[in-house]
C-alpha cells in the first residue's frame, strides 16, 4: 500500500560532516576524524559527501578542552555576528569560520548533516543526542541505529529546555546529531570506546545512503530521554564542592532514581538523598567537565516519541 | 636506631587534577583547625600541604612543567631565573617547607597522593628498595589493605618519599569509592606514625613488591608522532595481571593486534594512564619479589 502523502519529504541529505575535537581532549572523536582526514574510504557512500573536520585544533594540539572558551557553546547569534576578528576568544572565531564553512545556521546552504563526536567521564554509554522532537529525519536516524546494533544499547537524549539548550557546534547543520560516548576519562583512548563510536557512525552513513537513494523509511516511535533539570554539587559559601557522587549513584546513568534515594556523600560521610517529588533517570553523572559549569547530573523523564514515515522530496 | 620520632608529611595536589588528594587534604587541613581551635593540642607530628596551588585551581596537572620532576638535586640546586617554571620556583618553596633529608625540622617522610586513570587500585611507590620506613609502612598497610606495592628506582627524590596512587579515577573527577580508599590508605599510614613514635617494636617480615623494568611506548606515526594503536582490549584494565610473551598488547586503527615480543613474563602497570602519553609511556612493566624488612625499634 502506498504511504507517498503521509511521508513528510526531506531533501537529499549530501552534505554530510562528521566534527572531532570540539573538546580537544574527548579522543575518540580527534582520533577518528585524523584518521579519516587521511584516509577517508571507510566513510565515503554513493550520493553522500561526507567531511571529517577537526573543529578545534588548538585546543586538540593541547590536549584540553578549550583554549578560551567552550565551543560547544559558542554558537550563539551574538557569538555568529561579533565583529573583532583577532581579538574575539580564539572559539568565537572557530565558530564564525565554522558557520562560514559549513552553515550559515538557518540558512539553506547549511550542511544537512553534522555529526559531533564527544567523550564523557560518565558511565553512558552510547548516546545520541538530538536537539528537536520534531525532527523526524534524526528521529528515523536513531531508530534505524538503535535496531542496527541491538542487542547492544544506543539510548537518546533530547534536550529541547528553553534554558538548559545550548549553542553547539553541530547546530550549524539541518540535522544535528550529538555522539556522546562513555566511560573514558579525558585524555585517554580506551579500545572500546573507539570501536563503539565507529560502529555507531557506520550505521548512521548507512542510513543516510539508504535515504539518498529513495528508501522510505515507515512511522516508528523512539525512547528518549527528555533532559528535565540541571542538579549542582552542594557547594560550601567560597563555592568549593563539599560533597561527591553518592556510591549508589556514582555510574548509574539512565537506571531511575527515587525521592530518598542517596544522591551525594559529604567528605565526612554523611549522605544527601535525591528530593525531588517523583522518579527521574539522572545522566551525566560526574562528568568531568561540568564540574566549572555546575552541573552534578541532569534530571531526564522517558518520552516515547513518534516519527512520521520519511522519504526523499 | 638513628631516628627517634617521625614527622611526616602528606601532600595533596601535586597535580592540580588528581582530585582525591585535593580533597583529602583540604578536608584534613580543615579537620585539624576544628581540633586546633578547640583542643589547643600541639602540633601533631604531620603537617598537611597542598602542594601545586595554582595548577589546582585551574584543575590541570601543571602549570608550566611537571611538578613531580622538580625534586631532583639539580633542579633544587641549580640557577633559576625570574622567569623560572612555576613549578621549579614551587619546588624550592616546598623544599624549604619540608626540609632537605638530614636537616634540623625537617620532615622524615613525605607521603604524595595521587591518582591514575589506570585500573591499579590502591598502589604505593616507593623510590628505592631500602628505605626502612616506607617497607614497615607497605608491611603493615599490606597486612589491613589490598594495595599493591612498586619500587621506582628512576625518579630521584632528595627524602624519603613514597606516593600513594589510586585508581582508575578519570582526571578532574572525584569519585566517592576512590575518595574512601585513600582516606584509608592514609589513615593507616598516619597510625603506623603514631604508633612508631609511641614505642612499637615492628616485626621483621616480608613485603610483595613489584620492581620497574621498563616501560614501553605506543606505536606511533613517524611524521606526526601521533599514536597508531590503543592498548589491546584483551590488556586495558588489567594492571597487575601477569603479561605472557606472544599476548595481545596494542590494537592498531585498521584492527590489527600487537603482541608481547618480550622473552619472558612480565607484570604491566599504568596501563593507559592519560598523563603519560606525551611522556612516551603506553605502560610500565615490573618484576615481582618478596623484599626483607627487618625489624625496627623505637629508642630514645
Amino acid at each position: 500500500m502506498s504511504s507517498y502523502s503521509s511521508s513528510a519529504r526531506f531533501d537529499e541529505a549530501r552534505r554530510v560532516a562528521i566534527f572531532g575535537g570540539t573538546h580537544g581532549n574527548e579522543m575518540s572523536g580527534v582520533t577518528l576524524v585524523n584518521l579519516w582526514v587521511k584516509n577517508g574510504s571507510e566513510i565515503q557512500r554513493k550520493m553522500v559527501d561526507t567531511k571529517p573536520f577537526i573543529t578545534n585544533p588548538r585546543a586538540v594540539e593541547k590536549c584540553t578542552r578549550y583554549v578560551d572558551t567552550d565551543l560547544n557553546r559558542a554558537f550563539t547569534p551574538e557569538n555568529l555576528s561579533a565583529l573583532g576578528e583577532g581579538d574575539l576568544p580564539y572559539e568565537v572565531q572557530r565558530a564564525q569560520e565554522i558557520n562560514r564553512i559549513f552553515g550559515p545556521k538557518g540558512s539553506p546552504e547549511a550542511y544537512d548533516v553534522i555529526f559531533d563526536l564527544h567523550n564523557t567521564t560518565s558511565n553512558m554509554g552510547c548516546t545520541l543526542i538530538l536537539e528537536s522532537s520534531k525532527d523526524y529525519f534524526n528521529l528515523q536516524m536513531m531508530n534505524y541505529i538503535k535496531k542496527a546494533i541491538d542487542p547492544a544499547s544506543c539510548l537518546v537524549l533530547l534536550n529541547e529546555h528553553p534554558l538548559l539548550k545550548y549553542s553547539t557546534s553541530r547546530s550549524v547543520a539541518k540535522h544535528p546529531v550529538g555522539l556522546e560516548v562513555g566511560p573514558q576519562p579525558q585524555g585517554v583512548l580506551r579500545s572500546n570506546i573507539f570501536e563503539a563510536m565507529r560502529v555507531i557512525l557506520k550505521h548512521a552513513l548507512d542510513f543516510i545512503e539508504l535515504f539518498n537513494e529513495g528508501v522510505e523509511f515507515p512511522t516508528c516511535t523512539v525512547e528518549v530521554f527528555r533532559v528535565l533539570e540541571r542538579i549542582d554539587y552542594p557547594r560550601d559559601a567560597n563555592g568549593n564542592i563539599i560533597a561527591m557522587v553518592h556510591p549508589n549513584l556514582q555510574d548509574g546513568d539512565w537506571e531511575p532514581l527515587n525521592p530518598g534515594d542517596p544522591m551525594f556523600l559529604t567528605f565526612d560521610g554523611k549522605t544527601l538523598h535525591y528530593q525531588g517529588s517523583g522518579t527521574i533517570y539522572p545522566t551525566f553523572i560526574n562528568e568531568a567537565a561540568y564540574y566549572e559549569k555546575q552541573q552534578a547530573f541532569v534530571t531526564t523523564r522517558r518520552e516515547t516519541l513518534v516519527a512520521s514515515a520519511i522519504r526523499k522530496a | 636506631m638513628l631516628q627517634c620520632y617521625i614527622y611526616i608529611a602528606v601532600c595533596g595536589g601535586t597535580h592540580g587534577n588528581e582530585l582525591s588528594g585535593v580533597y583529602l587534604v583540604r578536608e584534613l587541613l580543615k579537620a585539624k583547625d576544628i581540633v586546633m581551635e578547640e583542643e589547643r593540642e600541639e602540633p601533631a607530628s604531620v603537617l598537611m600541604v597542598l602542594a601545586n596551588p595554582r595548577a589546582m585551581q585551574q584543575c590541570r596537572r601543571y602549570v608550566d612543567t611537571d611538578l613531580n620532576r622538580c625534586f631532583t638535586h639539580a633542579t633544587l640546586n641549580g640557577p633559576i631565573s625570574d622567569s623560572a617554571p612555576y613549578e621549579m620556583t614551587r619546588s624550592r618553596e616546598l623544599n624549604a617547607m619540608l626540609g632537605p633529608k638530614g636537616s634540623p625540622g625537617a620532615v622524615d617522610l613525605v607521603c604524595d597522593l595521587h591518582n591514575t586513570t589506570a585500573n591499579m587500585g590502591l598502589c604505593l611507590i616507593a623510590y628505592s628498595d631500602c628505605d626502612w620506613i616506607c617497607l614497615h609502612i607497605f608491611k603493615h598497610l599490606q597486612l589491613s589493605l589490598a594495595c599493591w606495592i612498586i619500587c621506582d628506582a628512576c625518579l630521584l627524590k632528595n627524602t624519603f618519599s613514597v606516593a600513594m596512587e589510586i585508581g582508575p579515577q578519570p582526571h578532574g573527577v572525584v569519585r566517592s569509592n576512590i575518595y574512601t580508599a585513600m582516606k584509608d590508605g592514609v589513615q593507616h599510614m598516619l597510625d603506623w606514625v603514631r604508633l612508631f613514635n609511641s614505642g612499637t617494636i615492628f616485626e621483621a617480615g616480608f613485603v610483595d613488591v613489584f620492581t620497574i623494568v621498563k616501560n614501553i611506548d605506543y606505536p606511533r606515526d613517524s611524521e606526526t608522532h601521533n599514536i597508531t594503536a590503543t592498548i589491546h582490549p584483551q590488556l586495558q584494565d588489567r594492571d597487575f595481571l601477569l603479561l605472557h610473551p606472544d599476548d595481545a598488547l596494542f590494537q592498531t586503527f585498521s584492527g590489527e593486534t600487537l603482541r608481547y615480543k618480550g622473552n619472558e613474563p612480565l607484570y604491566p602497570f599504568f596501563v593507559n594512564e592519560c598523563a603519560y602519553y606525551e611522556k612516551g609511556i603506553a605502560l610500565g612493566f615490573g618484576k615481582h619479589s618478596e623484599t626483607d624488612v627487618n625489624y625496627i625499634l623505637f629508642c630514645c
